[in-house]
Formats: structure tokens, sequence, C-alpha cells
């Protein structure tokens, strides 16, 4: 006798169907080996921080990219979770614009941050904090660029028609990675650029 | 070296603690080796059967093994941490003030030390070689002046790096005279296996007249050998090593102003006889491959001249 | 067969009516050199990831044996000091990290599926890429020992000495860049055990019935997944203060070298645990086989290895006792260190418990899988020591801490793994291992071993500190350090009886049935060696120990192996509900691909041009790479990933 937990007679589906597969398990541990290594980015940053006390930053960093550039990304993010929704409802235009959008704000988080950094007066050898600002922001930029590659092909893919109310894994695998680096840059904007306003 | 015995109230309660957690650790070594070996052989299967030919028999569930030795486990271990607790609380500090404050700064492969003091003329600067007062806590500051170091004299204290860019604080006391060996434990580099040092402790008054003779500068050349050794000195090796008293004045290395009052040369690598001074001088790089002295190619007649002058400052 | 099928009722078969022939169409690798690049079979990385590892033991074997005739007299100079920092360095990174999780890494791809009555693993592509960056990465740090630029500053690998003024050479940049190159494979593969712990199993397999060893591999990956990238952060900055002059742990700015310990304990700790308790496990499978009964306490000891993992990332500043930490931070990591004891007892009396209540059988797997018990207690104990701040204060950075980590790693490592493949030889080989070598392998190791690593608490406990390429005469350490490299030299015959008796039994061992030792687990109820599609039908499972039902006095068998779901349209395996094991999906499986390799290639060539500074050659191996996990993730109508026709 077999119990309850058995395949005789079952009709079970084929494949990956929205978050149900190994495909978005996958992702999940991606976010949670990538947040953890921001985790330590912060961690050091606090370390430096907390030995060394108020002074060693040369000035705060300022709002002036950073805040527009928060925003772009908040907007980018809600564009993503917009086509995501739409083609859980078999809405193929409003996948295909959702991450168009998505993907050009990407792009305009991109320049800004470049330069931002040009605008800087310290390179990333000048001392420690620099050392600290501009790799752990390096890194956020790196996983904004994979992020906007991945928007990239899951466009191409919307365009190709590989999408529909019930196969559309990737998109939502792709958005959830978007929302993550999101998750990450409020992280770091918060430690870099508002917590020197706090004490 | 052993640390199973030491002197001192930095040392006493440790050792005690430590014989504890060895005899409770042995005990059960031996327990656990002894339940393993009795209980295979006891029920074993014996000839050689093969294993899919001896029935499965499921016994019952021996979940109390786990039970009772997590409990009395958890007794030992508990009082072992408060233990570890007490002893912590004794000797984070000593008893009473420190008289004397040693800045002792690690660097490779050689240890320096400074005795501190309010008067700038008593204070001292000399290296591998550090005298202490018996019955006194002497305070101990610790600097890192390349990479990370440990300044550990086990029959006296446990070990404290050195570390750049931060001091770190400890203390030892002896109470009885004695020439203690220590040696750096953190790996340095290439002579990490060769930067020992000896802590001799004396009796305060012997202490003192040490701090004294200490104190004086090199005793001018007596005559025109040992002014010639002094000339020799200066041009080949006073640019990294300071004799007061001389023009001699580089701080990269060993202060060398009493250099014949220690036991030992090369960071207690060597004794301090003639012969080994000489073989050290004339090719460090053999005895200690990687240090910072380098080979000076150096003449007979010349390393004659050196080691007649050294001979001197006692 | 319908590409595009949303929904099917697998069908059932009774085992003798399977179509073993369109199965094995299936699954098997391509024949040639191309399937040997592109197979994705997890027995075939599992053996790839075993042979490799054992190896780099002999290679890390061998450099301690040259240590050990450097060490045995005083004040020797067969090896420069250099030459010496580069072998207890390469020895620590070679055994450490190439082979202690590799080794089990390889058991656990080589098993899991089968333990799990499944057919592969979560992802098998992922599964080969992460053996091809091992062995890649592998390649990459040895090149730089083999050159004369191997690491020389300890496996951890201390600053400021491993900063460029200290050390201009090279050899830090192998370090560096290979970890994180070796740090990649340990995370993809760490993500895939814990995918397939969770999906991959049995219908009916609950989570109270995956095999306890199980458990193992997979607290030790999440628990990698969250530490890998703190040592990979550590190993970045350096290289950054080393290329770029950054300033991290550069103290002429505010750089902070104790940053440098904290980034790289908080992995190193968790690591120890993760190289540790997947061996533990396989005790736990194997050992209650030879006392011919259930291991006591199946849930007590899952839950100890996980609390040991958990209680794992909060005692890293142990290794930093000595550092001029505050009292307060001192007495709570000691406290941690010294509880953490705990579920190793769980563990420890669960084996003995299982000895002492069952009817043991002195095979030479037995032998490994008893001894291991007394080697655990003495390495357990002697980390015990460690862990009281102020005898660690004299016992740190002196060889008590060699003793204690070598009967650790041989005794919770070596010795399970040895037992493991005494264990598991017959169903990946379909022979026996010969049980006479077995017993004089046994013998010579356990004896060497104890020679070799005992006397070093003494020497330890007189004075003698590690990391030193020779030592004075008369200190009382000069003719323990003769016994050790007798023992040692013992050891590695052991070894060498190993190999030999792996390579006597390949061509001649005694023919193995598919279940030789009457073993409980789903993978002796399917031939030795198994087919490439594991399981003709998949197994439903209905309690912990499917092979042992109706003879353990419980209620008639559960199990269903002689008949269940065929699932032959195309690679297909069963995904379930994570706890309760209730079929959820069918899985289409990815086949034979040559985007792993060609990934590692891409990631191969990043990685050395960053080490040469050829920027250039950088770009186009990460450019490589980009294309070779595009062309990967492209979705494919034979996954079920692309939209059928109609739907819309």
């Amino acid at each position: 006798m077999v119990d309850t937990a058995s395949a005789h007679g079952r009709a079970l589906t084929v494949g990956a169907i929205a978050r149900r597969g190994t495909g978005w398990w996958g992702l999940l541990t991606v976010i949670a080996t990538e947040a953890a290594l921001f985790v330590y980015l912060l961690f050091s940053y606090f370390y430096y921080d907390v030995q060394f006390g108020r002074g060693w930053l040369p000035d705060p960093p300022s709002f002036r990219y950073s805040l527009p550039n928060t925003i772009i990304l908040v907007a980018s993010n809600i564009a993503a979770w917009v086509a995501a929704r739409g083609i859980q409802r078999g809405g193929r235009g409003r996948l295909v614009v959702g991450i168009l959008v998505a993907l050009l704000l990407g792009v305009a988080f991109c320049v800004l941050q470049v330069l931002e950094w040009r605008s800087l007066t310290y390179t990333l050898n000048a001392n420690t904090y620099s050392s600290v600002y501009f790799t752990t922001g390096g890194f956020h930029l790196a996983h904004v660029v994979v992020g906007v590659l991945i928007l990239l092909l899951l466009l191409l893919w919307s365009v190709l028609g590989y999408f529909d109310r019930l196969r559309h894994t990737p998109v939502l695998i792709g958005t959830a990675y978007w929302h993550f680096v999101l998750a990450v840059w409020l992280a770091v904007f918060f430690s870099f650029y508002v917590t020197p306003y706090l004490w | 070296m052993s640390y199973l015995s030491g002197f001192g109230n930095r040392a006493y309660p440790v050792v005690q603690l430590t014989w504890g957690v060895t005899a409770l650790s042995l005990a059960v070594i031996v327990i656990c080796t002894g339940l393993v070996l009795v209980g295979t052989l006891r029920r074993r299967v014996r000839g050689t059967g093969a294993v899919d030919q001896v029935p499965i028999a499921p016994g019952e569930s021996g979940l109390r093994w786990i039970v009772i030795s997590v409990a009395v486990s958890s007794v030992f271990l508990f009082a072992s941490l408060v233990g570890t607790v007490i002893v912590l609380a004794a000797v984070a500090a000593p008893s009473r003030e420190p008289k004397v404050t040693i800045e002792v700064t690690g660097q490779q492969w050689w240890w320096k030390a400074r005795y501190l003091s309010d008067d700038p003329s008593r204070t001292l600067i000399t290296a591998n070689e550090i005298h202490i007062p018996t019955g006194e806590p002497v305070h101990i500051r610790l600097i890192g002046a390349d990479v990370i170091h440990s300044f550990w004299v086990p029959k006296l204290t446990g070990k404290t790096d050195t570390i750049p860019g931060q001091e770190n604080e400890m203390w030892l006391e002896a109470d009885r005279p004695g020439r203690y060996r220590g040696q750096c434990t953190e790996f340095c580099g290439w002579q990490h296996a060769h930067m020992a040092f000896f802590v001799v402790a004396q009796p305060p008054m012997e202490f003192d007249n040490w701090m004294a003779a200490q104190l004086q500068p090199a005793a001018a050349a007596a005559s025109p050998d040992i002014q010639r050794g002094e000339n020799t000195f200066t041009f080949h090796c006073g640019m990294c090593h300071t004799v007061r008293g001389t023009q001699a004045g580089g701080t990269v290395a060993p202060d060398l102003t009493h250099l014949m009052s220690r036991s030992t040369i090369a960071a207690g690598t060597l004794d301090n006889t003639p012969g080994n001074l000489s073989g050290w001088i004339a090719n460090p790089q053999a005895i200690k491959p990687g240090a910072r002295m380098p080979v000076l190619y150096l003449s007979g007649p010349e390393l004659q001249n050196v080691r007649t002058y050294l001979a001197t400052l006692n | 067969m319908t590409v595009s099928e949303i929904e099917r009722v697998p069908e059932i078969l009774p085992v003798s009516a399977a179509p073993r022939r369109e199965l094995e169409e299936i699954w098997k690798t391509k024949p040639g050199i191309g399937g040997w690049f592109s197979t994705v079979d997890h027995k075939e990385i599992g053996k790839r990831y075993i042979v490799t590892a054992f190896i780099f033991l002999v290679l890390g074997g061998v450099e301690a044996l040259i240590m050990r005739v450097q060490l045995a007299r005083p004040e020797q100079s067969l090896l420069t000091p250099e030459q010496y920092n580069q072998l207890f360095s390469t020895h620590g990174m070679t055994m450490i990290f190439l082979y202690a999780l590799p080794i089990l890494s390889g058991f656990s791809n080589y098993l899991w599926p089968l333990i799990f009555g499944s057919r592969d693993m979560a992802f098998p592509r992922l599964n080969a890429v992460s053996y091809w960056i091992y062995l890649a990465s592998g390649i990459f740090m040895y090149v730089g020992f083999a050159i004369g630029a191997g690491p020389d500053d300890g496996w951890f690998n201390y600053v400021p000495y491993a900063e460029r003024p200290y050390n201009p050479g090279l050899n830090m940049d192998f370090y560096s860049l290979g970890m994180i190159f070796l740090g990649i494979s340990t995370t993809v593969g760490s993500a895939n055990f814990v995918v397939t712990f969770l999906l991959n199993r049995a219908p009916g397999m609950s989570l109270n019935r995956v095999p306890i060893m199980s458990w193992g591999t997979l607290t030790a990956s999440a628990a990698n997944l969250l530490v890998v990238p703190s040592v990979s952060l550590a190993f970045f900055m350096l290289w950054m203060d080393r290329q770029f002059g950054t300033h991290f742990f550069d103290v002429s700015q505010q750089g902070q070298p104790l940053l440098w310990q904290h980034l790289f304990w908080i992995f190193a700790h968790p690591w120890v645990y993760a190289i540790v308790l997947p061996a533990m496990g396989m005790v736990s499978e194997g050992l209650p086989v030879f006392c011919r009964r259930p291991l006591v306490g199946y849930t007590p000891v899952a839950l100890a290895t996980v609390a040991t993992m958990i209680l794992g990332f909060g005692v890293w500043v142990h290794h930093m006792f000595a550092t001029g930490l505050p009292t307060l931070a001192l007495s709570f990591f000691s406290s941690a260190s010294i509880l953490i004891t705990l579920p190793s007892v769980v563990s420890v009396f669960a084996w003995i418990a299982t000895i002492w209540l069952g009817r043991p059988v002195i095979t030479t797997a037995f032998l490994f899988f008893a001894s291991m018990i007394v080697l655990f207690v003495i390495g357990g104990v002697s980390g015990f020591m460690t862990g009281s701040v102020p005898v660690d204060w004299q016992l740190t950075d002196t060889y008590f801490v060699v003793a204690h980590i070598h009967y650790v790693l041989i005794g919770i490592n070596v010795f399970p793994v040895v037992g493991a493949l005494y264990f598991w030889f017959p169903k990946m080989t379909g022979r026996m291992l010969d049980e006479r070598l077995g017993k004089w392998n046994f013998w010579t190791m356990f004896v060497g071993m104890n020679l070799a690593f005992f006397p070093m608490h003494l020497s330890g406990l007189f004075g003698m500190p590690r990391r030193v390429y020779t030592y004075p005469a008369g200190l009382g350490w000069d003719t323990i350090n003769l016994i050790v490299s007798i023992g040692a030299f013992l050891f590695a015959i052991g070894v060498l009886l190993l190999l030999a008796n792996v390579l006597v039994s390949l061509r001649g061992g005694r023919v193995a049935g598919a279940n030789p030792w009457d073993a409980p687990s789903l993978e002796w109820a399917t031939s030795s060696p198994p087919p490439s599609y594991n399981f003709a039908v998949l197994p439903e499972v209905g309690s912990l120990y499917p092979l042992w039902e109706g003879r353990l006095g419980d209620a008639a068998a559960r199990s269903s192996l002689a008949e269940g779901a065929v699932l032959d349209h195309g690679r297909e395996t069963f995904s379930v509900t994570p706890l309760e094991g209730m079929p959820d999906l069918i899985l289409k499986m990815p086949g034979d691909s040559y985007a792993p390799f060609i990934l590692t290639v891409g990631m191969s060539a990043g990685f050395s041009g960053l080490i040469v500074h050829w920027w250039w050659l950088a770009a186009a191996g990460a450019a490589l790479t980009a294309l070779a996990m595009i062309v990967w993730l492209w979705p494919e109508r034979k996954l079920a990933q692309i939209a059928g026709a109609g739907y819309g």
C-alpha cells in the first residue's frame, strides 16, 4: 500500500510554471549569496566607520545624482513589476512595454552613476573611504549591468513570443533579480549617503 | 618553552585551568575510546560472515544514550565555561599598578624594547633581551611596525599580537629570578622561526643596577685599535645600528650599545660567543636567510676591527 | 510525444516492463571525446570530483612529507625558508580547499539522485560547470606553485604580510584570484545541492525520510552560500590593494589588518564545519549498515547537524583571541566555542549507541567508520581546550593546534571518506574492494596517523610554535619531531595501500550485486553500477529505510520499488513539495551540453588575463563566459520553457 503522496493516477504539470520548478529556487539561492556579498561590503564600511569615528569621511557624498538615481531605479522596478504582472494575465503588450521601459531606465541609472563618479574629487585609491566607496558602488553597478543584460534578453525573448500566460518563468526570475538589485541599492544608498547625517 | 608549569601571577591561574581542561579532555578520550572498543567487540559477528547474511536487528531506540551524554557533557562544559570566565577576570589586569612599562615593537625579525619613563634621560632602548624586576607586575605595550607578530613568553604569560595600526596592552609578572625564553608566534615571513627573545627576571636591586648600566653610553675607545674598530663599525653598521656615545645612530636595527651584556644574538638564534658573533657579522644570510642585515663583504682585518670594538660594548 | 504538453498523467509500469533500451538512449552520454566534454551525468561528474580530489590529496600529502623530512631533526637546511613557506601554504590550501570539500561534493553528487530516488540533480549543466571550474581553479593555483610563485603566507594569508611591500611576487595574486575562481565553483555547487534537496526527491520522501547523510551536505551548502562571499570579498580587496593601490588593509591610510581576519574567519570557521558535516553524514549512513540496525536518533542527529552550523556562524573570533580584542567580546566567543561541542556530543553518542545496540560486522568500512569516532573525540576535546580564552592564549599558534586540526580533518573527513569508498565502491564500479588489503590499509593509516599527530599535542604543550621552517635543538622538541616524521611516512604508506586496493579491485575485485551489504537506502535498489537513468521506474517512498521495510518490526512494506512512474518522454524526473514530498511537477531536464566547458574556458581566460594584467584577455574571457551563459539560459522548447501554440 502506498500512501497519499503518490504519482498514481495524478495529472502533473510538465515543466516549470510561474514560480514552481527549479529555476525560481535557483534564483533564490543566487539572491541569498549575492545579498551576503553586500552584507560583507557594508560590514566593512561600518567597521572602518566605527574604528575611526567621525572625520574619516572626506565630505558626505552628495544627493545630487544619488537621489534622482534612486527614483530612476524605483521607477524601473515598477515598470518591471507591471511587465511581470502583465504576462501573468496573458498581456504580451504590457510585458514588452514594461521590460523596455525598465531597460531604458536601467541604462539611465548606469549613465548617471558614472557621471556621479566622475564628478567626485577623489579617485579609487585616494584613501580607505574611497576604496570602499568605489568598490561597493562598483559591485552594485556590475549587478545593474548584469540586470540590464537580463532585461535585454527578456525583451528579445518577449518579442520572439516565447512567453504566455502559462510559460513565463524567466520573466519572473529576471524581474525578481531586478527587484533584488533595487533592494541592494537602497541598502547602499542608506549606508553611504544617509547615515553620515544620522550620527 | 613548556607552559604546563609557569611562574608569576599572570601564569598561575592559567596553568591550573590548563591542567583542568586537559584532565577533563583525557578522561573523555578514555571513556569514549573504551565505549567504542567494548561496543565493537562484545556483540560482534564472529567469523567471516558476509554482511548481508547477518539479519537486521532493530533493537531499542537508544535515545537515552543521547539524552544522558548531552546532560552530563553540559555540566562539564558549563563548569569549564565558568572556570574560563573566572580565570579571564583574574588575569585581565595586574593586582596593582605596574611601575615598569615597556613598549615592545615586533618587527621582521627582532624585538625592540623601549623602557618608558617620565624622565627622558631614563628612557632605555634595547633589543631582544628584556630585563624585568621580580615581584612586580610589568606593563607591556605592543607595537606593530611592519607585519603582525606575536609576543609570547610561555612560562610567564599567554601571547598577544603586535598589529600595525593599533597598540595592544598586556602585563606579566615574575615571582622569582630566571631567564625565560620567548618566541614570535604569528607567521611573519622568512625568519619567523628565528625570532626569539629572552625575559630576564632579576631581584629589584639587580634590576636597578642593570638599568643604570644600560643607560650609560658606550665607553670611549681606550686604545687606537679600538678606535679603529669603532670607525669601521660606524662606517659599515651605523646606518642601521645605534651605539650611544658614538656617531652610529641608525634606528632600523637593534641598539648595540651594551651588546656584550646579552647572552644571545640575532634574536635568540645564536649564543653570544666571539665565534658566533664573527660568523653572524660575516654572513648573516647564511644563518638567517632573508634577514634585513645584508652581507657586508668585510675583509679579514675589517672584521677583526669590528670584533675588537664590539667586545668593549659591555 | 508532444513537445509543448502542459499536463500528463505519468505512465506507471512494473520494473520488468520498463523500456530500458529507450531510457538508456535518452539518458546516456554521447560516446567519444565530445561526450567527455559535454556530459551532465551526475555519476560521471561525481566520479571526476572524487578522482581529482584524491589527486590533490596525494599532492598535498607529498608537500607534507617534504616538510616532515625538513622538520625531522632540528636546524636542518634541506629547504630554504621561502620553499618551506610555499610548501606549508600550498599544503594547507590544497587540503582544505582542493581536497576536503570537493571529495564530499563528489560523493554527494554521485549519490544524491540515487538516494533520493531521482534521475538527476536540479541543475545538471550547473553540476558540470561546478566541476570544470573546480578543476580550472585548482590548475590555476598550481601553475603559480609550479613556477615558484605559490602562496607563501599560509592558507589564512594574513595582511600586512600578504600586501605588496612585503610580498611583491605573483604568489598572493595567484592565491587571491584562484580562491575567487574556486569560490564560484563552491557557490554554484552549493546552490545545486540546496535546490536538489528541496525539490528533486522521490514521491513520498517527506523531510523526515531523507537519508541522514543529505542533511550534512545540505547544511554545508546553505552555509557556503552565505559565507563564501566573505572570503571572496577579502581576497578581492587584497588583490585591489596589490594591483591598484587601494587602502583596505594598508595602515598608511586607514586600512585595518584585522578586517582581513574578520572577513576571512567569518568564512573559514563555517567552512571547517562544511568539510566535516557531510562526512559525518556518510558515517551516519554507513555505520548502521555494519551494525545491522537503524541509526540511533535520526532526528536528534539531523537537528544537531543544523545546530552545529548555526552555532558555527557565531564563533569565528576564537581564531583571533590573541589580537587584543576587548574582554567582553572574548568572553562571548569563548562561551559559544565551548557550547558548540554539545551538538557534536549528540552525533558521537548516536554512533556509539548504534554500535552498542547493534551487531557489528567488522569490515574495513566498519573499521574506518568506528575509528573515526575515537579520532573525532580526540580532535573535539583539543578544540574544546582551545575554546577557553586563557588556555588558548598559550595553545594558539603552537603545534597543539596543528594536532587539533589534523585530528579533526583526518578523523572527521579522511577516515569517513575512506570508509565511504569501501562502502560505495561496489555501487560505483560493480566490484568489491579487497578486504584483506583493506585491513592492512586501515591499520597502517590508523597507526601512522596517531603516531604522526598525537605527539604534536605534546610538542605544542612544550611550546613549539607552528609555521616554522626549523627549530633549535634542546628545547624538548627534537625526539617528538622525529617520531612525527616517521608516523607521517607510515600514514603515507597507508594511503598508498588504499590506492593499490582501488587499482587492483577495479580490474579483479569480486563482482558486486545490486546490494552486497543488504543496506536500506534507495541507491542499493538499482544495479551496480547504476544505468545512466538510475531507476527504470521511479520509486515511491513510504519510510526512512525502504529496503529494510517489513524487517524493522513496523507495518508491512510501504515503499513501491517494483512499480512506478517511467517518465520517458525525454529526460524527465519528478519535482516534489519540499516538506511532504508530494509530486508537484514533471521536470524536463537538459541533456549534454558544451556550454559548461566553454564557460569555464572563458572564465579561465578571464582570470589569466587578470593575473598578468592583460586586460584585453580578461575582457575577452568575460565576454566568452557571458556568451556561454546566454546560450545556456536560452529558453528551449524541449525543456518546456517556451509558450505552446494556441495560448496567449
